[in-house]
């Protein structure tokens, strides 16, 4: 008789836990909507506001003055130009940091990992993590204090790109310590075995080997500095013309977009232009997954 | 003192060689031993007994790690290695891992001849592809990869890869060739592959190999070292050894008692 009840309590449970189950998985489900809906509601948002803007010139031309832009809407037209200075503009800060972060983001992080015992590498990690943790603005001053009123007199694209390469910096040296600590000690000790010197083992064995992980936190750390706005507002400071030189002011498509958000008569070139740079970023994102999830270091079982 | 062997114009000398990891505590402590030139010497015991920690002592291995404390001498032909450069040394002893660990990024032909690159050394293109398939064909895989030779080596199976390593390793023609358990992480038919390969290669070569398999010992070596301990307990020709063991620790663990 007991174990008759016992069975049917055993069904009752099972019956009662298959529900709760069932209301957990809505409640996660729902929720995991609640979160895909705004990024929809994003991307849709900027891709109808911004597609019609969207032609050949946008690309080639530089951007209009309000009086332009008053006159298209008032015809009904699009609004003529482009982003081309913005987008040069970008380009040119955005290689110049890279020159100066790359290389020395990458001998810190095999620094870092080579000696890792060390107190100075200890030192280093710290102040890597506090560097990750100062707000963009701060660093556009402090470029704004070194590079503009000393180095260039005068605002410039070089003065945006030390801003910037100090925001890639702590990213670069992270993704190279974590990308050097997966490379098999085997394959160190290999290339020390055959006597090999030391800046031989980075140069031909360690950066090969890890050249996927490398690149994937270079993109990573691109894709950040390209959407920042605050640092160049005070050190690149914008301009209506295409420029090469970094020593001038510079325009980039992060401040195009606060100039056009500040004139009622080019708001409608907000979205197409957040629309360049969001597939832009998009782009370097979907490399970067790419590159990291197809030539993972293969470790040996 | 350990029974040593008695060796005409040794390959390699090793006098009074301690090693320690961290301050008092020796992985190997006051080794004599002389090697004999052109045989496959093993160096067997149980794990832990400091038989790999010996053998990277031979190309100053050690010195990648700063905690670890190295004292005594080694001579190779005569020569204190310590009196030498790293990349001297280091051609002149070749090392082969436990575990295959060909170049992932270098195809096999750049693998075969890596040492010759990470050391800066240019060679003419015909020099190049007489090293790579001599290298290739004493460790028989020149057949097997003769067609393939620009794909990557990690395409290659497990046992290929280790013949590849050791093409690597042979490839700068050095005097000694140090092999650290080359076959324990292989298959039988690979492992048989490799320990024939071993034997061909001794006519040429000093072979230090380190095993704790005591049937490949048994098969391959001409002299055997057993170690117990960070001790060197007894060293003499290997059939004597087996068949008629001096010291009653290592007639414990040639019979199987420990180990």
């Amino acid at each position: 008789m007991t174990t008759r009840k016992n069975i049917s309590a055993l069904y009752d449970n099972i019956y009662h836990r298959k529900r709760k189950n069932k209301l957990f998985l809505i409640f996660v489900i729902s929720m995991s909507l609640l979160t895909v809906i705004p990024i929809v509601f994003i991307i849709s948002k900027i891709v109808i506001n911004g597609i019609g803007q969207i032609n050949f010139n946008f690309f080639v031309q530089t951007s209009p003055d309000s009086l332009q832009a008053m006159t298209a809407i008032a015809n009904n037209d699009t609004i003529p130009g482009g982003i081309a200075n913005g987008i040069t503009g970008t380009f040119l800060i955005v290689l110049v940091s890279s020159v100066m972060a790359i290389p020395t983001g990458i001998m810190i992080g095999i620094y870092m990992y080579e000696n890792q015992k060390q107190r100075y590498s200890d030192f280093l990690r710290n102040v890597t993590e506090i560097l990750q943790g100062v707000p963009s603005i701060v660093l556009g001053i402090i470029s704004y204090l070194w590079i503009v009123k000393h180095v260039t007199n005068g605002f410039s694209a070089f003065a945006g790109s030390v801003a910037l390469a100090i925001m890639m910096l702590p990213m670069i040296i992270r993704s190279t310590e974590e990308t050097m600590k997966m490379i098999p000690n085997e394959i160190r000790e290999a290339a020390f075995a055959l006597g090999a010197p030391y800046h031989k083992v980075i140069l031909m064995v360690l950066i090969p080997s890890g050249f996927s992980g490398l690149s994937t936190g270079i993109l990573l750390s691109l894709s950040r500095i390209l959407g920042e706005t605050a640092p160049l507002m005070m050190t690149a400071l914008g301009s209506t013309a295409i420029n090469y030189n970094v020593s001038k002011p510079t325009s980039a498509v992060p401040l195009l977009i606060w100039e056009f958000y500040n004139d009622p008569n080019m708001v409608r070139l907000v979205w197409s232009s957040s629309l360049f740079l969001m597939i832009f970023v998009l782009v370097l994102n979907l490399i970067s997954s790419r590159l990291s999830s197809k030539n993972k270091i293969r470790r040996k079982k | 003192m350990t029974e040593s062997l008695n060796i005409d114009n040794p390959v390699l000398r090793v006098k009074d060689l301690s090693i320690a990891y961290d301050a008092d505590k020796f992985a190997v402590r006051d080794i004599n031993a002389d090697i004999e030139r052109k045989a496959i010497t093993a160096i067997m015991g149980p794990s832990g007994c400091g038989k790999s920690t010996l053998l990277r002592a031979f190309n100053r291995m050690h010195e990648l790690y700063p905690n670890i404390k190295t004292n005594g001498t080694i001579y190779l032909n005569g020569n204190d290695i310590r009196q030498m450069s790293t990349i001297e040394l280091r051609r002149k002893v070749g090392m082969v891992f436990q575990r295959p660990n060909p170049f992932p990024t270098m195809n096999i032909y750049d693998n075969v001849i890596a040492g010759y690159k990470l050391n800066g050394i240019s060679l003419k293109r015909n020099e190049r592809d007489e090293i790579v398939e001599k290298a290739l064909i004493d460790v028989t895989l020149w057949d097997e990869v003769k067609d393939s030779l620009f794909k990557k080596g990690t395409f290659l199976s497990g046992g290929q890869q280790q013949r590849l390593c050791i093409a690597r390793a042979i490839a700068f023609n050095p005097d000694v060739l140090l092999l650290d358990e080359p076959t324990s992480a292989l298959d039988p038919v690979s492992t048989a592959k490799i320990e024939d390969m071993l034997v061909e290669l001794k006519r040429n070569y000093t072979i230090l190999l380190v095993t704790h398999n005591m049937s490949q010992a048994a098969r391959i070596s001409d002299n055997s070292m057993f170690m117990y301990l960070g001790e060197l307990v007894e060293y003499g020709q290997t059939d004597t050894m087996f068949t008629n063991p001096k010291d009653s620790r290592t007639e414990g663990y040639l019979t199987g008692k420990f180990g």
